[in-house]
This record gives structure tokens, C-alpha cells and sequence, in this order.
């Protein structure tokens, strides 16, 4: 690997040191932090085509 | 179900048993819909797709680095971007997977006797784990040499060392890219049957079926 993404990846992690025992890499932190934040939208984002009616639920298998 | 199951009589050959449970428990129009509830058009359902879609590309691009070999992608560029392909599908199929396990459990999808269907789900999460975990033994290089003398203290710290050799490259390999690989895709169909049979679990303040 070269040029600036080596930079950024070949080099060990920097890790955030929260209380004694719970220790967590910042890549880890970051992965985490974006889970969450498509989870949050995944639950609020308006899903295409799913504001109308309620004629949509003529297939109900349940 | 055809009018006609109704009539025969109780058969005993098991053939027609199956064929009897799977027509009375999911038919075609069943299996392959073609309308779904409202409360389906939802980003979680979404992301439950595309975790099978990741995990189409791990398995592609997993058949392929099985075919070709280490000697190939550890130094080949086209190895190489192969090997990406399927280390970063991993990324994603987990990413995807544990917002979609999120929403499911904010949902409480096990309601309306649906808990075969969360519990396929866990069971695919727990067997995703020892998946990427053996993935991550067979890299042959020190991070994987470290991973497994590490698993196998652990191994062996909880008695079962002698049927677990983490260290061993070919058992891990064969785990790897035989057992788990199928055990994952038994147990992905399972849990996609049984959305199609139980149907997606509807919203927790209009869902009238009763039964948790």
C-alpha cells in the first residue's frame, strides 16, 4: 500500500482510554458511531412511496 | 391448499408427508408474494436485504480466493482487490446486519408467535461471528498468529481445547470455507422462510393478532 492512505492505515491504532478496564480504538469508536447514526435514520428517514394510503395493506400474510 | 389434499387419505410415505406440511404451511403464493403490508416499506427491512446481499458477495468472492489460492492473493494486485472485496463485504454484512438486528429488537419481532424467526436471526449472528473469526485465523500472517494463540488459551481455559486447534491452519481453512458457510446459508433460508410464513411482525400499536 502507498501514498497517503498507508499514511492514514499503516500505522498502529490510537486508542481512547475511557476508565481503567474499557479501552476502545478510535476506528472501532468511529464503525460504532456510524451503526448507530444508520439506525437512527434507518428508523426515521421517510422510506419512498410509503406516505400514501392505507390501500397498501391489502397483502397482509400475518 | 388444493381441494384435493384434503380429501386423501393420511399418507405414510414421508415424501408426501413433506410435500403435504409444506403446501399447508407456505404456499407458493405464500413463498413468492406479490403485495406486502404498509408497515413493510421500512429502511430496516431494507437493510435485512442487504445483508444478504453482502453475504452474496462474501461467498462469490470467497469461492474465488478458495479456487486461486494464497500464492495468488496475497501478491497479485487482481488477488489483492479480490481480498478486499471479501474482507469489506464482511465489514458491511456486519454493519448491515446489526441495524437491522437493532430495529427488530426495538420492533420486539418476536411477538404474534414469531420467536422461531428472531431466534434464526440470532442463531445467523452467533454463526456470522465464528465465521469471521475463523476468516481472520487464515490470514497467515502474525495478526492471525496472534488471534489464534490467544483463542487457543481461551479454548483452552474452558476445556474444550482438545476439539478446538485454532493454530491448526487446516482445520481452521476447512471450518472456514466448508462447515460455517453452509451453516450460515441453512440457517439465512430458515430464517427467510419463516418471514414468509409468519409474515413481518406489524407495528407494536395496531397489531391486533394478539399472542407474544
Amino acid at each position: 500500500m502507498s501514498g497517503w492512505l498507508s499514511d492514514f492505515m499503516n500505522v498502529p491504532a490510537t486508542y481512547i482510554h475511557f476508565t481503567s478496564w474499557l479501552q476502545i480504538s478510535v476506528a472501532n469508536l468511529i464503525v460504532i458511531g456510524v451503526m448507530v447514526a444508520l439506525f437512527i435514520i434507518a428508523m426515521f428517514a421517510p422510506f419512498p412511496g410509503s406516505h400514501s394510503t392505507d390501500s397498501q395493506t391489502s397483502g397482509d400474510q400475518s | 391448499m388444493s381441494s384435493h389434499l384434503k380429501n386423501e387419505t393420511e399418507p405414510t410415505m414421508w415424501t408426501a408427508k413433506l410435500r403435504n406440511s409444506w403446501q399447508r404451511n407456505l404456499p407458493i403464493d405464500k413463498l413468492l408474494p406479490d403485495t406486502q403490508p404498509a408497515y413493510v416499506a421500512s429502511w430496516i427491512y431494507i437493510f435485512g436485504v442487504l445483508t444478504i446481499a453482502a453475504f452474496g458477495d462474501i461467498i462469490v468472492s470467497g469461492l474465488i480466493l478458495s479456487f486461486a489460492g494464497p500464492a495468488w492473493y496475497h501478491t497479485s494486485s487482481v488477488g489483492l482487490f479480490v481480498n478486499s472485496l471479501h474482507f469489506w463485504g464482511v465489514q458491511l454484512f456486519f454493519v448491515f446486519m446489526v441495524v437491522h438486528l437493532w430495529g427488530k429488537f426495538w420492533m420486539a419481532a418476536w411477538r404474534g408467535r414469531r420467536f422461531r424467526t428472531w431466534l434464526t436471526g440470532i442463531a445467523a449472528f452467533l454463526a456470522s461471528i465464528g465465521t469471521a473469526f475463523t476468516g481472520y485465523l487464515i490470514q497467515t500472517n502474525f495478526d492471525s498468529q496472534w488471534i489464534a494463540y490467544e483463542a487457543k488459551d481461551g479454548f483452552n481455559a474452558v476445556g474444550i481445547g482438545a476439539f478446538f486447534t485454532p493454530t491448526n491452519i487446516g482445520q481452521i481453512m476447512l471450518i472456514h470455507v466448508a462447515l460455517l458457510p453452509l451453516v450460515l446459508g441453512a440457517i439465512t433460508v430458515w430464517h427467510v422462510l419463516l418471514v414468509r410464513k409468519n409474515g413481518v411482525v406489524p407495528p407494536i400499536d395496531a397489531a391486533p393478532e394478539g399472542g407474544n
